[in-house]
């Protein structure tokens, strides 16, 4: 068993908003290995980005807060560190690409300034050798004419180009993490397909750890290497991506997989919608968060919290009756 | 052999486009403007569209379905062909006639929040069309009729007094689909009706088209991105790229067994959502970007991605030509 990079126990970030505090990030814990490929998954508001922004350390407070909870890397908790102490690993250690390429770029910065930045920040190279380096780095992830477009703005790439030049960036210090935070949702399948092919091969190459943060549960099924399933805060379900599809032990789970129209299914294959909405997390119903949308709930669902535990090797579930779930029942 | 019908599909096409092409003109300078271009967002399109059927339109952004699916209401103006509606000529209609055409067809858009007036009840986006068109004598029968449409897109009548702001994503768009529905069409042009909705909700919206195509037997035309969705919905799919259709026929052939080497590629780039499956599939991912609609390439528009293009692809525009199921694809490489 490889060592683990990465260890979030018991985290805890909260917000207080006008409508009442918001507990986007309650309770969660999971560990990623060295080097793989790990998936955080879940529908808009889960918390699984609100998880990605606490790692990197970047919680607006107010009205944000890491309230509890432990972040280590490589050992080192996270959490405690001064701002210029998390400065020094941001970018470094820990690398993160967004969704939206353009407005996580500088527009009036040219792309080989950009690229280099962080080469001078976190390192002692000269600038030369920095311009060097972000040539090497553009030329790595496939970007054609690389010295004409180092002279470039963002404005003058496409979408995909844009987030292979955030992904260079990400890379430039070879961190031992990186964060990509439906890093893809923003671009055509065809551009999709080829810039994930390309984090992987980039991460595997230096040995990086890659968390994927995504709803898509087609792009985890190809990629990840392990999964956690988040709903309205909380961890629901951890374990083995292979097993996640095969044999999901947690109501959501399946709920998630029969709602996905398959590419390779028959027309009309009949489709199997949870019910109801996702809960306002100012407002969340009692005991599991889950329960008035689901079909195994039983009394003890609607008053108590189920805790995350191991029901199998490998595998964690937060649910009562997950001996009883599973995609044919 | 042609696409199989399913349920009630009638052999009548209840929408015929022919060469259609939609040009928007590219305009320079700020205060004396000319002209420089143009783009071709559609550029020679044939479809047809079979009473009772759901034609799935997919292609990427900037493929032109948007365009195509607005220029058939006239919302965008088309450059030149034809466009039949139970073959009257869309493009010659005038005033009354053309909003007694958009009567009988309507539209879902994609973004529930801001297709919706934020100063209207939701009660009232529903009855507006009814207004519009003169569809009731008395105002009491809209009212039933709103409520009816409440019932049949799955909300709570109670909710026809509140303000769209209020509704989750999934929520507006039954809004949005209960207005779509209130002028009774036949036609209904879906143009990314569930992509901006989560998965879970996603599904409930997909389950309420199929239940409503047959409920109140519609037709469809349904223009996504996301061909899972796609698959799930459609008796026929018609795939575009820069503004042409490269391969259209029945669902089942083109998702089985692709023929035109974007198509091929398209689907080969989704992912579906089963690790065994996924990571045993071959995939051809395509080199590049989307060529810019201002400039397109000469002869095949898909040559500078094409990972089988030849010499003539870059001088001859390939024209559809028919395979032996029927299908139709626009490629000189496919053996027919």
């Amino acid at each position: 068993m490889t060592e683990s990079l990465l260890k979030v126990e018991n985290l805890r970030t909260h917000f207080r908003t006008d409508g009442g505090l918001v507990k986007a990030v309650d309770d969660v814990s999971f560990e990623v290995q060295q080097g793989e490929t790990f998936a955080l998954v879940g529908e808009s508001g889960c918390g699984k980005s609100v998880t990605a922004l606490s790692i990197m350390g970047l919680i607006p407070n107010p009205p944000g807060e890491i309230v509890s909870g432990k972040i280590e890397l490589d050992g080192v908790d996270l959490t405690q560190l001064s701002f210029g102490e998390m400065r020094a690993i941001r970018g470094s250690k820990i690398a993160m690409i967004f969704q939206e390429p353009m407005t996580s770029l500088n527009p009036v910065l040219t792309i080989e300034s950009q690229l280099s930045e962080a080469l001078k920040i976190h390192t002692d190279l000269s600038k030369k050798a920095a311009n060097d380096r972000a040539l090497e780095l553009i030329n790595m992830v496939g970007i054609a004419d690389a010295r004409t477009r180092l002279k470039q703005y963002p404005h003058q790439l496409s979408g995909g180009q844009r987030q292979r030049v955030m992904i260079a960036m990400a890379m430039s210090c070879t961190p031992k993490l990186l964060i990509a935070d439906e890093a893809t949702t923003a671009l055509d399948v065809t551009i999709q397909a080829q810039i994930l092919d390309l984090m992987k091969d980039v991460t595997e190459q230096s040995g990086t750890a890659l968390l994927i943060i995504t709803h898509n549960l087609g792009i985890v099924a190809r990629y990840a290497n392990r999964v956690a399933v988040m709903y309205a805060g909380k961890l629901r379900e951890v374990g083995e991506a292979v097993d996640m599809y095969t044999e999901p032990r947690h109501p959501y789970t399946v709920g998630l997989l029969r709602s996905v129209p398959r590419l390779d299914s028959e027309k009309g294959a009949p489709l199997a919608p949870i019910a109801g909405e996702i809960p306002d997390l100012t407002n969340l119903p009692g005991g599991c968060a889950f329960s008035p949308r689901c079909r195994w709930a039983v009394d003890r669902c609607f008053a108590e919290n189920p805790l995350l535990e191991e029901t199998s090797p490998g595998k964690k579930v937060a649910c009562f009756e997950h001996a009883s779930v599973g995609l044919n029942v | 052999m042609s696409s199989t019908p399913v349920g009630s599909v009638s052999a009548t096409p209840i929408l015929e486009v022919n060469q259609l092409k939609v040009y928007f003109p590219v305009k320079r300078g700020l205060i004396i403007q000319r002209t420089v271009g143009e783009v071709k967002a559609v550029d020679g399109v044939d479809l047809q569209i079979k009473h009772g059927e759901t034609l799935g339109l997919v292609g990427e952004s900037g493929s032109g379905k948007t365009t195509f699916g607005r220029a058939i209401l006239r919302l965008n103006d088309a450059t030149g062909g034809s466009i039949r509606y139970q073959g009257e000529d869309v493009l010659a209609l005038r005033g009354r006639a053309m909003r007694k055409l958009r009567r009988k067809i309507g539209m879902v858009f994609q973004d529930p929040y801001g297709s919706l007036n934020p100063r209207m009840t939701v009660g009232n986006i529903v009855a507006e069309p009814m207004l519009v068109h003169k569809i009731f004598e008395q105002r009491s029968m809209i009212k039933d009729r709103v409520m009816e449409l409440f019932d049949t897109v799955g909300l709570n009548r109670s909710m026809a007094k509140r303000y769209p702001h209020e509704f989750s994503g999934g929520q507006r768009q039954r809004i949005g689909i209960a207005r779509a529905l209130a002028s009774g069409p036949q036609l209904l042009i879906c143009d990314e009706p569930v992509s901006a909705l989560d998965v879970s909700i996603q599904a409930q919206i997909i389950s309420l088209f199929d239940r409503l195509k047959i409920e109140q037997n519609l037709t469809y035309l349904f223009i996504a991105h996301d061909l899972s969705v796609v698959r799930h919905v459609s008796d026929r799919v018609a795939v575009m790229y820069l503004g042409h259709v490269v391969e259209q026929g029945a669902a089942d052939a083109i998702y089985r067994d692709p023929q035109h080497p974007y198509t091929k590629a398209l689907l080969s780039a989704v992912p579906i959502p089963d690790p065994v499956v996924e990571r045993r599939r071959e995939r051809v991912v395509l080199k590049g970007d989307m060529p810019s609609p201002l400039n397109p390439p000469k002869g095949c528009v898909f040559n500078t991605r094409c990972p089988i293009a030849e010499e003539r692809c870059f001088v001859e525009i390939p024209l559809p030509r028919t395979f032996s199921d029927g299908r139709q694809i626009a490629c000189h490489k496919v053996v027919i």
